[in-house]
């Protein structure tokens, strides 16, 4: 019988069926940071047990961490002792740390790719909706919440009902200055914020698979935000050339078992999808978002839509979000004052994200009244920018290369866009207060928010396009 | 105190508002704690408050509006969107809703909301409509939840309700998730041994 990827995986994983109820799924990899984890120790110590697979779970320290002097103890309280809280818990229960100052520290979806623990055919959870990100190798990532964690510690386990099943077609090439994040974003605006609820959603077609790992990363983190309960691309030689050697990779004749298991994953030819969307790669322009939700995106040429042009799912809420966004419906986007950029986030903070900034950034400088912090998305994205020189560009250009964390994606530190502000962020979540309280974000690609930080506005990355180098993007 | 639900008949607070994200109904600079308790007073911060100051509430916001009370809360569709942080159960629980009505659910929210004894209801639009009428027109309107029968109803209006019947009897007694699977132990030893063999 033919099978989806999605299927292959998950029927590996279940444990047991219950009865008109979910299934339960084995976890193989569990990554936990300081926000959504305490809660679930706590539980585990109230019940008096222990870690069940401690091996299996990783942790950093990201959400909540300064992105400046992180040498130093974090000042503020409540998120220094979130910090030690992890650091105890870790201790105590064997699990491995990469906390601040380790040199593998980092975003936690930034790190386990990046580290070889994120591998194919996985089951990989994590108390983050962004744990979509993985499913990028072809695994079933999804995000939990803090009773969900408190499972996966105590028995490697979780409850959960077998999601409907959705494909995502793109075929074709991009056009030049379009990129990853722009596929997304493009996905978005046609399908809705919720246009994937209660789905898993493969994506596929021949410009997917054109894709670089990096920017598979950014299309499948952005799935949560169509609802969709985890995305997720087979695995390909683009993906084997990029698990190999890394750090926690399958080595000698581990590696050949698990390419063997690995080249078994993927959607068989006539799998059945309850629900499969065609888009044409040639359609889709460099994209920036105007609303409040990632679905309220347009081409950076087209004009903010209407009461009348828009689509029925954001209709109710269009005057909502452009009253607190400070825009008109009906008028252009492009010429937008930018006051602040930001380049980071689980979305777009990994070394091709910065090449293509520094690439496209190189000999320029920043608009005057523009603030701009290019967050790195771990300590080996921020050590391999500084051998790369990427540093002294950013550097020449005005922009502050910070240290790596969540940073200015929600705001729960202290970088945060003052109220009123606009901020083209390369993040996931245009939502209202979610960089700062009364922050006005322009979700984009990293080129369009380069372009931002050098004119001070929303542009067209393509009218200054002679320095950026494609390649950097569309690999392999 | 027993957690479980079954039978609930109260007010209710509408809020219609469609693609609620959790960021609004709990910002991230609360998600500080390492506990469970007190969430709900920043529940729907950036909504309720002028400058953040709860000397200043904004008066046209649902839960400010004294007219309101009650253990259900009416949302407009896609409830809960966004991150997966739990926090957003737990400051709408501390707040006193015991059920939460909207046409449609953010998936993560909605187990999180279910792991918390916190029932979500998935009702038509149609049906959400009229309700948010109905209470909009008269704050007293009493709804009537049956957790046991899936119904919920008010005036001459019902309509019944999905859940599945694992979730429900979870609900029914106070059972969670973690005792089910902490009790499959072995079960899922075995599962990790024949794998490993695989």
């Amino acid at each position: 019988m033919s099978k989806t990827l999605f299927d292959k995986i998950w029927e590996k994983h279940i444990v047991r069926q219950i009865d008109g109820g979910p299934s339960v799924l084995y976890v193989d990899k569990h990554f936990i940071h300081e926000v959504t984890s305490p809660q679930a120790f706590n539980g585990l110590n109230k019940r008096g047990i222990r870690v069940f697979r401690p091996q299996q779970t990783v942790a950093t320290a990201d959400h909540n961490v300064p992105t400046l002097n992180q040498h130093l103890p974090i000042k503020e309280e409540l998120s220094r002792k979130q910090v030690e809280a992890l650091i105890k818990n870790c201790a105590e229960h064997g699990v491995e740390l990469y906390g601040l100052g380790h040199p593998f520290q980092g975003i936690v979806h930034v790190i386990g790719p990046e580290l070889g623990i994120t591998q194919p055919g996985m089951t990989i959870v994590c108390g983050d909706s962004h744990t979509s990100t993985h499913g990028a190798f072809g695994c079933i990532a999804f995000g939990i919440g803090t009773s969900e964690v408190e499972m996966v510690l105590a028995t490697q386990c979780l409850l959960q009902t077998k999601p409907k099943l959705m494909r995502i077609n793109v075929e074709g090439e991009l056009n030049k200055g379009v990129v990853s994040k722009d596929i997304v974003l493009y996905i978005l605006s046609k399908i809705s914020a919720s246009g994937a609820t209660g789905h898993a959603v493969e994506f596929a077609g021949s410009a997917i698979r054109s894709l670089s790992m990096e920017a598979r990363m950014t299309i499948c983190n952005m799935s949560i935000e169509m609802g969709a309960r985890c995305g997720l691309v087979a695995p390909d030689e683009t993906t084997f050339n990029y698990i190999k050697e890394r750090k926690f990779a399958p080595q000698g004749e581990a590696w050949d078992k698990a390419m063997a298991h690995w080249k078994t994953l993927y959607s068989d030819g006539n799998a059945k999808f309850d629900k499969e969307i065609f888009l044409k790669a040639e359609d889709i322009e460099p994209m920036i978002t105007y609303g409040t939700n990632p679905g309220m995106g347009i081409g950076v040429n087209d004009n903010i839509p209407t009461t009348e042009t828009i689509n029925e799912t954001d209709r109710s809420g269009l005057s909502k979000s452009l009253a607190y966004m400070g825009l008109k419906e009906g008028t252009p986007i492009k010429g937008q004052k930018v006051d602040y950029v930001f380049i980071g986030s689980c979305t777009n903070s990994r070394i091709e994200d910065l090449r293509m900034v520094a690439s496209f950034v190189k000999g320029k400088k920043k608009a005057d009244d523009v603030e701009v912090w290019v967050v790195p998305g771990s300590k080996q994205v921020e050590k391999q920018a500084k051998e790369e020189g990427i540093d002294k560009v950013f550097e020449e250009a005005g922009f502050i290369l910070r240290q790596p964390g969540c940073s200015a994606c929600l705001g729960m530190n202290e970088d945060k866009i003052p109220s009123g502000k606009y901020c083209i962020s390369t993040s996931n979540r245009n939502f209202e207060g979610r960089q700062g309280p009364g922050a006005r974000t322009m979700l984009a690609s990293p080129l369009t928010a380069a372009a931002a930080a050098i004119t001070g506005k929303v542009v067209d990355v393509r009218e200054l396009i002679e320095s950026y180098e494609p390649e950097t993007v569309i690999n392999n | 105190m027993s957690k479980a639900l079954n039978k609930i008949k109260s007010t209710a607070v509408p809020l219609n508002i469609e693609n609620v994200d959790t960021d609004q109904i709990i910002p991230a600079r609360f998600l500080k704690a390492t506990d469970r308790e007190g969430f709900g007073k920043n529940l729907f911060r950036d909504w309720r408050f002028i400058n953040d100051d709860e000397n200043q509430p904004k008066q046209d916001f649902a839960l400010n509006n004294k007219a309101y009370s009650g253990r259900i809360l009416i949302a407009g569709k896609n409830f809960g969107c966004g991150s997966s942080r739990e926090h957003a159960a737990w400051a709408i629980k501390d707040y006193g809703f015991d059920v939460v009505v909207s046409s449609f659910f953010a998936d993560i929210f909605k187990n999180n909301a279910l792991n918390n004894f916190l029932l979500p209801i998935t009702v038509s639009e149609n049906f959400l409509q009229k309700m948010f009428h109905a209470v909009e027109a008269d704050p007293t309107t009493e709804i009537e939840v049956n957790l046991e029968k899936q119904t919920i109803a008010f005036g001459n209006d019902s309509e019944t309700f999905e859940i599945n019947s694992y979730k429900k009897t979870c609900l029914l007694n106070g059972f969670d998730d973690i005792d089910y699977l902490l009790n499959i132990k072995s079960e899922i030893e075995e599962f990790e041994t024949l794998e490993k063999q695989s």
